[in-house]
């Protein structure tokens, strides 16, 4: 029985290629249902994207009232405040907007005044203050960077494949970008710096599956130069399945020791990025191949079945 | 590719020596190696060790106020002295605007301005321009090569204030570097209280002596009427909410040359200072004059105390008094010491992490690796058997080599980059996956065992360089796009592609190779 990889049969037949359609229905779905997510309700922007105020403070061995600190922070009229437990009952996060026209570093600054006031014995274990200069950059700069990577690796797959490859891959990208926003938006996890990093992680880890699966395409076409295009996908998919396997699995594992173990701070990277590996396995055998198969007889102007079975020769 | 030749069992041993030397500084206390060994540990990001990110933008816009004020306030004593009527001095955006009352006499105070304001350039000529308008206008305005090299000159002043007054708190370890045109960025490692850090880097600090105006009555004050060359600034000093003061200042602070936390004579907190020969002789001068008269001691445009002037003062030095705490008098003596900034600055990031928050962040981070690494090992030595042995030990070498390379160029590990480590692991797995599937493959189609593993190699190399080029590309991307913990998350996971490239495609291969040689094995252990 031992080693486990004797379990997993040294061929498999499945047909994907017949559930692509299902596939695309459900894929589009989540997608439409991610657009609408992004009006209503919307992204939870972190600081680092709407500008303003984090504090995490700890009141030692007596567990924070909250109602204290809102009390206070209303009188300052401040934007937006938010007050919550963090953890443990003696952890609070408080956030707020700076009003606008004042100076974010000083009105952090009365505000740390106030609170300790009202509240006596406090630390502030963290400080996190983005002014609206810098907030406006970072989202120029975050969705420059997604849409940066994603043409970079169109330009790559092109390069190394053909225009048609990349295009499927591309579009696996957006796929895959897409509903991990969608997962964001359903978990109402905060949209923060380190969340857009596992974004860029999950379009560089979705291209490296779709890539093996391409690999594997190109390779059999030289091989079967006859076999109809969804045949081909079909023996591809199969032949790489164990590896897709094995490496999605290690990735999950090692993950799920981070979501778990990782810290609050951590933790809604970690569970983007477990999600991201689970979708970019997908997406790599439901988006991008049958992006190529739709391709493939457009570009070569046949009917219904891309390549027509040859008839057996006399 | 099994052959094993020589320099590829050298390059194994020697990259397997060079993390295991430089890793081990992090495994042992300090001061446990020997001293010619590498001593230095990971560096942690602020996010991780605690400690103050500040990124300060220097407000070029006030400078350039300031600085067509200044010329505003020449134009008028230059034309004053020459007696020449005018009016309408002002500044309208960028330009200064006067009208000459005597039209015969334009041409004059066109030449004088032009002779006597500003600086000479370099570049020849003058920082300002002087040009005639219709209707006897004269308009003065700043050359914009000029204005440009002023505020890059701040910026640079204002980095070399704050590293002086950085030192002066003693924080250990302070980073300040210029990022972009009128930015700094501050990192001060340590449990240094930021709001503290924040007052006294952000403060500008410029101090004045100005004669209180006593002409202007509190009736004037209230309606407005405020002569053109007085200013009216509110107050600290507890007695009055605000003074008149004359806007020609007597002495100002770059004419200290020391100051000091001190008292007064009823005990309480107050600033000592001395002056300059230039600062002594004009002090002296208007405090002869001026006995009997208040005079104010001004900073950053508040009045904090408005003394009056009981006998010349002539030795060049004295207390300011006013509303002090024993730690605020320390404070701006420790200000006034290194100087004003050029202009203010204001604070548009700060990112803050307790020390006691890092350690933790540090706590959780290493038992996610070693969680997740050990599930990893789990996992590919129940799939693969021996050659999931190889492949965890190419595993661990990887881990070595991350953490060895990362401490030999102090390259910043923070908490996203331990995630990028516990990634790394995975996708150094995948190339082993990759080669190790491919060996099945060829098996399949009917090669020996040898030659089966030799070609799973070699053809799956293109696959695992296509693959990982990918990643590459995304943490390109991510340390371009990042500030901070981002830029370490792209770091480590850089690195981390690299070296799992390296260690999974040839160690795993001497390991297999050798394995073949010692016991001439005739089945692969992974059909």
């Amino acid at each position: 029985m031992w080693p486990l990889i004797k379990l997993i049969p040294q061929k498999t037949h499945f047909g994907f290629v017949a559930f692509a359609r299902l596939a695309a229905t459900l894929s589009i779905v989540a997608v439409l249902a991610t657009v609408v997510g992004f009006f209503y309700p919307g992204l939870n922007l972190g600081i680092e994207f709407k500008g303003g105020t984090v504090l995490e403070l700890n009141t030692g061995t007596k567990p924070v009232d909250l109602g204290k600190v809102r009390e206070v922070l209303n009188g300052l009229k401040l934007g937006d405040v938010q007050v919550q437990t963090f953890g443990k009952p003696n952890d609070a996060l408080v956030r707020f907007q700076t009003p606008a026209g004042a100076n974010s570093g000083q009105v952090v600054t009365q505000v740390k005044g106030a609170v300790t006031q009202a509240l006596g014995q406090v630390t502030f274990s963290r400080t996190d203050v983005v002014g609206p200069e810098v907030s406006d950059e970072l989202k120029i700069k975050g969705v420059g960077a997604l849409l940066a990577a994603i043409g970079l690796m169109l330009l790559y797959i092109w390069f190394r494949f053909e225009l048609q490859f990349g295009l499927g891959a591309v579009v696996a990208l957006f796929h895959d970008v897409t509903l991990s926003f969608g997962l964001i938006l359903l978990l109402r996890l905060e949209f923060s710096l380190n969340l857009v990093a596992a974004l860029l992680t999950i379009i560089g880890y979705s291209m490296n599956d779709t890539v093996v699966v391409f690999d594997r395409l190109r390779e059999n076409r030289r091989k079967y130069k006859r076999m109809p295009l969804r045949e081909l996908i079909d023996l591809s998919v199969n032949e790489t399945l164990s590896r897709t396997v094995i490496t999605g699995l290690t990735a999950l594992l090692a993950l799920s020791g981070l979501a778990v173990f990782g810290g609050e701070s951590l933790r809604p990277l970690s569970i983007v990025l477990l999600f991201g590996i689970v979708i970019g396995t997908y997406s790599s055998i439901y988006v991008a191949s049958p992006i190529i198969l739709l391709w493939g007889v457009k570009a070569d102007d046949e009917p219904a079945k891309p390549i027509a079975p040859q008839p057996a020769r006399p | 590719m099994l052959a094993l030749s020589r320099w590829k069992i050298v390059l194994v041993l020697v990259s397997a020596l060079f993390g295991l030397v430089f890793t081990l500084p992090n495994l042992v206390p300090a001061g446990a190696l020997p001293a010619w060994a590498p001593q230095q540990r990971l560096h942690l990001g602020l996010d991780l060790q605690g400690g103050s990110f500040l990124l300060l933008e220097v407000d070029t816009t006030a400078l350039r106020k300031e600085r067509l004020t200044n010329l505003t306030e020449d134009v008028r004593t230059k034309l004053q002295a020459e007696q020449m009527d005018f009016g309408g001095l002002g500044v309208s955006g960028d330009t200064i605007d006067v009208r000459i009352s005597d039209p015969t006499r334009v041409d004059a105070a066109l030449k004088l301005l032009n002779n006597s304001l500003g600086e000479r350039l370099l570049t020849g000529g003058r920082d300002v321009t002087v040009e005639t308008k219709p209707d006897q206008h004269i308009r003065v305005s700043f050359v914009s090569q000029a204005a440009n090299a002023a505020s890059a000159d701040a910026v640079t002043r204002s980095i070399e204030i704050i590293r002086k007054r950085i030192d002066a708190l003693g924080t250990k370890e302070p980073m300040i570097t210029q990022q972009g045109a009128n930015r700094i960025v501050v990192q001060a490692p340590g449990e240094s209280d930021p709001e503290k850090l924040k007052s006294v880097i952000g403060k500008t600090a410029k101090l004045t002596f100005e004669m209180v105006d006593g002409d202007v009555s509190a009736e004037d004050v209230a309606a407005g009427r405020i002569p053109p060359d007085d200013l009216l600034l509110p107050s600290d000093d507890g007695f009055a909410p605000t003074y008149v003061v004359k806007k020609r200042s007597v002495v100002t602070g770059e004419m200290l040359t020391s100051a000091s936390g001190s008292h007064d004579e009823n005990n309480a907190a107050a600033v000592a200072f001395s002056f300059n020969a230039v600062g002594t002789q004009r002090f002296g001068q208007v405090t002869a004059q001026n006995i009997g008269k208040p005079f104010a001691i001004v900073l950053d445009g508040r009045v904090i105390s408005a003394p009056r002037i009981n006998s010349a003062i002539t030795g060049g030095s004295g207390i300011i008094t006013g509303r002090f705490t024993e730690e605020s008098a320390h404070d701006l003596a420790l200000l006034l010491k290194t100087g004003a900034l050029p202009a203010p600055l204001n604070v548009v990031q700060q990112n803050t992490v307790g020390a006691e928050l890092g350690a933790d962040a540090v706590k959780a981070g290493t038992i996610s690796i070693v969680i997740g690494s050990a599930l990893i090992f789990a996992f590919i030595i129940l799939s693969y058997g021996l050659f999931g042995v190889f492949a965890a030990i190419a595993l661990v070498v990887n881990m070595l080599m991350i953490v060895g390379a990362m401490s030999l160029t102090q390259a910043t590990l923070t908490l996203p980059g331990i995630a990028g480590i516990v990634l790394t692991l995975a996708v150094a797995v995948d190339a082993n996956v990759l080669i190790y599937e491919r060996m099945r493959d060829e098996v399949r189609a009917g090669r020996p065992a040898m030659s089966a593993a030799d070609a799973g190699f070699s053809r799956a190399l293109t696959t695992i360089i296509d693959a990982n080029v990918t990643t590459l590309v995304a943490a390109v991307i991510m340390f371009q796009f990042g500030s901070g913990p981002v830029k370490g998350f792209a770091l480590t996971l850089f690195i981390g592609v690299i070296t799992s490239v390296f260690t999974a495609v040839l160690i795993t291969q001497v390991l297999i190779g050798w394995w073949f040689r010692a016991f001439r094995a005739k089945a692969l252990p992974i059909i």
